[in-house]
């Protein structure tokens, strides 16, 4: 894959994560909520009331975001290194010598 | 999940399921509430019993109404809603059901009562029925969830009569 100065746009911006940390952010939230929602569940039954299940739930809810959805450093611990463009200048991709070349408009 | 738009546009989506599936559970653990209820209504007075100009009969009660209901609350209701309907049989209806009062029940503190009361609604017949008649008062009530089915049932209490004439 050859990149031009285009590929700036995915180098770790305060919104990305590395696919590893995606990976890990989505079981994380998953779990998180599935936990939190079984706990809110059985103590509101357990104590008699239904606010108590919804209180623990929502806090849940808000700390599962908190730790899910900002790009944490611990999710960005498996950076994609990409190739440095001096060196993709070295290793030309090859010519296809057939008749009609096309060219393409270079999109963003 | 690449951006912060996609992570919180799950993660909104699948907590708002797990609720919904939260809220399916918590309405479905009321089968396993097996209520006790009470009720006992006496007439202490009929005040007046007359046949209106247009034909039809209507009676005023002075009654004591009281009962237990506390059974019915669990974790998941919202309120109670009770009623009592005098119910009885003419010619022309084989059910005649006259709400006379009703009531809502916000918590189980308030379930257990006893009051004494006139009747909140008419009791007015479909026509000239009413002179000694046999009816029982039926006491209603329908359990009003926080979420889910709402469950009604009723006490059927017999063995009352209106008089033989109009007063």
């Amino acid at each position: 894959m050859r990149f031009n100065s285009s590929h700036t746009l995915l180098s770790p911006s305060p919104f990305t994560m590395d696919w590893e940390g995606q990976k890990v952010a989505e079981q994380l939230m998953q779990i998180m909520l599935v936990v939190f929602a079984i706990g809110a569940f059985v103590t509101g039954y357990v104590v008699g009331s239904f606010e108590l299940m919804l209180y623990i739930y929502a806090g849940g809810v808000i700390l599962t975001t908190l730790i899910t959805i900002p790009n944490w450093p611990f999710f960005n611990r498996h950076p994609l290194k990409w190739l440095d463009p001096s060196e993709a200048e070295k290793h030309p991709k090859p010519q296809v010598t057939t008749s009609v070349s096309k060219k393409k408009p270079i999109k963003k | 999940m690449h951006s912060f738009g996609y992570r919180a546009n799950a993660l909104l989506t699948f907590a708002i399921t797990i609720l919904a599936v939260m809220c399916a559970i918590a309405s479905f653990s009321d089968n396993f509430n097996s209520p006790s209820p009470t009720s006992q209504v006496q007439v202490l007075n009929i005040n007046w019993f007359r046949n209106k100009p247009d034909g039809d009969d209507e009676v005023s009660m002075t009654m004591n109404i009281s009962a237990d209901l506390q059974s019915l609350f669990t974790w998941n209701t919202k309120q109670v809603f009770v009623f009592l309907a005098a119910e009885y049989k003419t010619r022309k209806n084989s059910l005649n059901q006259v709400s006379l009062w009703d009531g809502i029940i916000p918590a189980k503190e308030h379930a257990k009562f006893y009051i004494h009361t006139t009747n909140k609604y008419r009791f007015v017949d479909q026509g000239s029925n009413l002179r000694e008649r046999d009816f029982n008062m039926t006491l209603h009530w329908h359990v009003m969830p926080k979420t889910g089915k709402m469950f009604a049932d009723k006490i059927v209490m017999t063995g009352f009569r209106l008089p033989q004439a109009y007063r």
